[in-house]
């Protein structure tokens, strides 16, 4: 790692100041990427300004009925949060199927939005990614591509998004609470990610400065019965190879509402539009979950080692719908 | 003893004094704010208890605690613990008698090289804090971030049920 100067902040407005002010400067929390990249030569940070002390952490029910989590709460302490396990159990089990134990007392939620690629190419500073050095290239296009995206990719950059609870988050229509010099300003979710079109190297809308102080997730019934499904190379700590994040509510035998998302096989933490609109007012039987899972995946793209995503993308959503319909008439 | 920084002062990038409570003691140390919790415990503390396995998060040889949570001391700087309480794995004895999680180690021969047993220790005894011990399966799924090369695991999750369930009694090595 380069030398790097460290302060640490107590307040918010000291903390967006102080960041705002030095461009080499950059927000440490939990420490489970930043440090990693920047000993990787990944980043470049010249100066930490340390959060972790900052008063966001709360997890708490909003008057309206929404869920307000602080971008400083831990993912091990927003997953055994009793209001997250019993109204949005997506969530809660999203974060425990990810990374460890001790990554998840470190890492913080906000931090976590931005959390950066698993792409190997992207981590080797001798190879050549796009979004590391914007065009330079990508390694991955010809190379070990069996864990990138199918869906959201383009010719400069097929990195798979590595969050699980983004996902979930993205199937509830969260909302990222973003400070800066500025004033606040609020993201929806899938406005918050970024596909990596031609600027694979601008993930998200934040500038230099802004800060994550929230993220907020509407009330939603539909969140009662909901899951978590990740299939992945070993059972626990490891990415997912995909994922579904799924809220579906029944009335008489047929989809009456339905949130679904996937993780591990696009660029950005996915939204499936198409597979939400073909299972509204369609009986809930495998069959018709499979026909919705099949028009979501219609235009992915595949690389030579990835092409199984496809068929993995369509099964994992099914059994996580057929689950959720098993569980019965649930809202 | 260093009076506490000013929380806004600049420190670094060269080696600065560093007030650090490890294992219920004050240190201070003068290292550089890049500087690991890790590389400060092994190489200016001389507590080498805690492994360096991968340095980069992912083997959880590095396990100690920080405020009583289990962390990656690879992935945590030294300065960032300033205030902060560090347990490391030689804090676990106490008066020189080993926690019943490390005499379970060793009776249930929970280890074969023993590179990872400090970090597994550190989070085997926080697992049960957590109540994250309830099957074997639970405990599998939360010891997963402490790699064993020599896959000593069925006798690492026999040693946690031992402790959770109090075989033998607290010294007692019989079952």
């Amino acid at each position: 790692m380069r030398p790097v100067s460290y302060s640490r902040v107590r307040d918010v407005a000291t903390a967006i100041a102080t960041v705002t002010a030095d461009a080499g400067a950059a927000y440490l929390a939990g420490g489970t990427t930043k440090v990693d990249m920047l000993r990787i030569y990944a980043e470049a940070s010249q100066r930490l300004v340390d959060i972790n002390d900052l008063p966001i952490d709360h997890i708490e029910v909003q008057p309206d009925g929404a869920l307000r989590i602080g971008a400083m709460a831990r993912m091990n302490d927003v997953a055994m949060a009793p209001l997250v396990m019993e109204r949005f159990p997506v969530i809660s089990e999203a974060l425990v199927l990810g990374a460890s134990a001790q990554l998840r007392n470190m890492a913080s939620m906000g931090g976590n939005m931005l959390q950066r690629t698993r792409c190997t190419y992207f981590r080797d500073a001798e190879a050549s990614c796009n979004k590391r050095e914007p065009g330079s290239g990508c390694d991955a296009l010809t190379g070990v591509n069996r864990g990138h995206a199918v869906l959201g990719t383009s010719k400069h950059c097929i990195a798979t998004h590595p969050s699980d609870v983004a996902v979930a988050l993205t199937a509830l229509d969260a909302v990222i609470h973003v400070q800066n010099t500025g004033g606040h300003h609020a993201y929806p979710i899938d406005d918050f990610f970024l596909l990596p079109g031609g600027t694979p190297q601008r993930e998200h809308p934040l500038n230099h400065g802004d800060l994550i102080t929230a993220i907020e997730v509407p009330a939603l019934p539909v969140g009662r019965n909901s899951l978590y499904l990740k299939v992945r190379d070993r059972e626990s700590y490891e990415f997912a190879l995909a994922s579904a994040a799924c809220a579906l509510r029944l009335e008489n035998g047929v989809v009456a509402e339905v949130r679904l998302a996937l993780g591990g096989v696009a660029t950005k933490p996915w939204r499936a539009r198409r597979a939400e609109r073909a299972l509204l007012g369609q009986p809930a039987t495998r069959e018709s979950f499979a026909r919705a899972a099949a028009e979501e995946m219609s235009d992915a793209v595949a690389r030579p080692m990835n092409e199984f995503k496809i068929e993995l993308a369509q099964r994992t959503m099914v059994r996580a719908l057929e689950t959720l319909a098993a569980r019965g008439d649930v809202s | 003893m260093v009076a506490s920084h000013l929380p806004d002062a600049v420190q670094g990038p060269g080696p600065v004094d560093v007030v650090l409570n490890v294992n219920g003691a004050t240190h201070v140390v003068r290292i550089e704010p890049r500087v690991s919790l890790l590389d400060c415990l092994r190489d200016h503390m001389n507590l080498t208890g805690a492994k360096k396995g991968c340095n980069q998060g992912a083997c959880g040889a590095c396990t100690v605690w920080v405020d009583k949570r289990r962390v990656v001391a690879c992935l945590t700087l030294a300065i960032a613990c300033e205030g902060r309480e560090i347990t490391t794995i030689e804090g676990l004895a106490e008066n020189g008698i080993l926690h019943p999680m490390q005499k379970a180690f060793l009776s249930e021969d929970a280890f074969q090289c023993g590179y990872c047993t400090p970090g597994q220790i550190m989070s085997a005894v926080a697992l049960l804090a957590e109540g994250h011990a309830g099957s074997d399966a639970e405990i599998a799924e939360w010891m997963s971030g402490n790699i064993c090369r020599c896959a000593a695991y069925p006798n690492i999750r026999t040693a946690i049920r031992d402790v959770r369930d109090g075989v033998g009694g607290v010294g007692s090595a019989a079952r």
